[in-house]
């Protein structure tokens, strides 16, 4: 069976250790603060300029003056700071933040990521996404296996416009948790009750596999 | 103590003029210079180039300016959820420069500080850094982004004193510090304009001297774009 896009975040989610300081993109990884086990201590760290982010607010509590990088309404944790976008992306490049976790159109065996701009389609821009994954150490790419097309993300180079180049770590899809070697894409985890056939014949870049491998734990 | 205030957004905006570059503040709709765009409105001063993260929605912010036709070139790093923007930049009517949103903050800030340039990672690889001087420190490669030149910088706080100093809250601070002083005047909108020596100099986030005008903000709107709120248990 593979993932739905909240088992994709309940995934990564076991990815976050005690005591990171960790940036959620927009979609599939903001889902994952929802699954973050509570007895470690985690904070949450918005480009656009806080630390500590916490839940939605309640109806009516909802203050213009603070909100998330997707412009959402957000309300801080006891502990929380704000901060100017200069500084924001200071901790991001100054490699502070532990943890990057977002989406991707894209990612190709040698680590390089696309998810900013379709050629023909608008383009919104980049946003924050070219600095963070430019400078984060551990950057995770959450994403489904293949696009709606049924074509696959995982190639051997990407086809759209680069975001960053050597820069993706990991990956965790509906169908598999993939780590990117100088070799090529190494499975290390196969979405449960999906094979490792099916897993190969969904990635179109260099899939190493190497001896069993395990179904991945919820 | 210099003073920097003026009572009327019309005296704070003496001197802007068609074809000018400016800075203005904010993230989304959060923390911009809502009364300084109505002016701008008003004045119909047209050509402008605008340095700012986003290009407001439709209806507000940016947007106003943008369905008046007087802003020709944005320099942005996202520009999504404005329909009349889209039309005007798929018709080529609107040049749009999108640039990461770490490297606009980090060119405002280099003009505020006296660089001429930074090197980022940001962008390295990509179109980004298409024509660009690039060079490897430590084995990383950077890519060199130039400080902003603008005219006038337009920033929203959230308390200020008529000497200049600024207080901003929450998520509104964003982009509007590091404009601060990055262009030729500043000229800032707060909600609460105190006397002198009403603010604690260790609670100030920008000094005076780095602000040229400020007046209170007739009214603040504060619309919130994306309003998400959790049901009570």
């Amino acid at each position: 069976m593979s993932l739905s896009k909240e088992q994709i975040a309940q995934r990564i989610a076991k990815e976050v250790k005690d005591g990171y300081y960790v940036n959620l993109g927009i979609g599939i990884p903001t889902l994952v603060a929802n699954y973050v086990r509570d007895d470690i201590s985690v904070e949450f760290q918005s480009e656009n300029g806080v630390l500590g982010m916490g839940p939605f607010p309640f109806e009516g509590e909802e203050d213009a003056d603070i909100i998330n990088a997707g412009k959402q309404t957000i309300t801080t944790l006891p502990g929380a700071s704000f901060f100017d976008s200069s500084l924001s992306f200071g901790m991001i490049r100054g490699k502070h933040v532990d943890l990057t976790i977002l989406g991707a159109m894209e990612v190709s065996e040698n680590g390089d990521i696309a998810n900013w701009k379709i050629p023909g389609k608008m383009v919104k821009g980049m946003g924050g996404a070219m600095d963070l994954v430019a400078s984060a150490e551990n950057i995770i790419v959450a994403m489904m296996h293949t696009n709606k097309r049924g074509d696959s993300k995982l190639l051997k180079r990407c086809s759209l416009p680069l975001t960053g180049v050597q820069c993706v770590k990991k990956i965790v899809t509906n169908l598999a948790v993939i780590e990117v070697t100088n070799k090529g894409f190494k499975l290390l985890e196969r979405a449960p009750g999906v094979s490792v056939d099916s897993i190969k014949d969904a990635t179109d870049g260099t899939l190493i596999i190497d001896g069993d491998v395990p179904e991945m734990n919820l | 103590m210099i003073k920097k205030k003026v009572s009327t957004v019309s005296e704070a905006l003496l001197g802007v003029d068609n074809g000018m570059t400016f800075m203005l503040g904010g993230f989304g709709l959060c923390g911009i210079p809502e009364n300084t765009i109505s002016e701008l409105v008003k004045l119909g001063v047209k050509d402008l180039t605008c340095i700012s993260n986003n290009a407001g929605v439709d209806d507000f912010g940016l947007g106003l300016l943008l369905q008046n036709h007087q802003i020709n070139k944005m320099i942005s790093s996202y520009v999504g959820e404005n329909d009349e923007f889209e039309r005007q930049m798929l018709s080529g009517e609107l040049d749009v420069e999108l640039i990461p949103q770490g490297t606009l903050a980090e060119r405002c800030r280099a003009a505020q500080v006296g660089l001429p340039a930074i090197y980022t990672p940001a962008g390295f690889g990509t179109e980004v850094a298409e024509g660009k001087e690039t060079r490897e420190f430590d084995g990383k490669m950077y890519v060199l982004e130039h400080a902003f030149k603008a005219d006038f910088a337009f920033v929203k706080a959230w308390k200020g004193d008529e000497a200049g100093n600024l207080i901003f809250k929450g998520t509104a601070r964003n982009f509007n510090p590091v404009m601060c002083g990055a262009a030729k005047i500043t000229v800032a909108e707060v909600e609460e304009l105190l006397p002198v020596g009403s603010l604690d100099p260790n609670q100030i986030h920008i000094p005076g001297i780095f602000v040229q005008r400020i007046f209170k903000g007739e009214k603040f709107e504060k619309r919130i774009e994306q309003r998400t709120v959790r049901k009570r248990d």
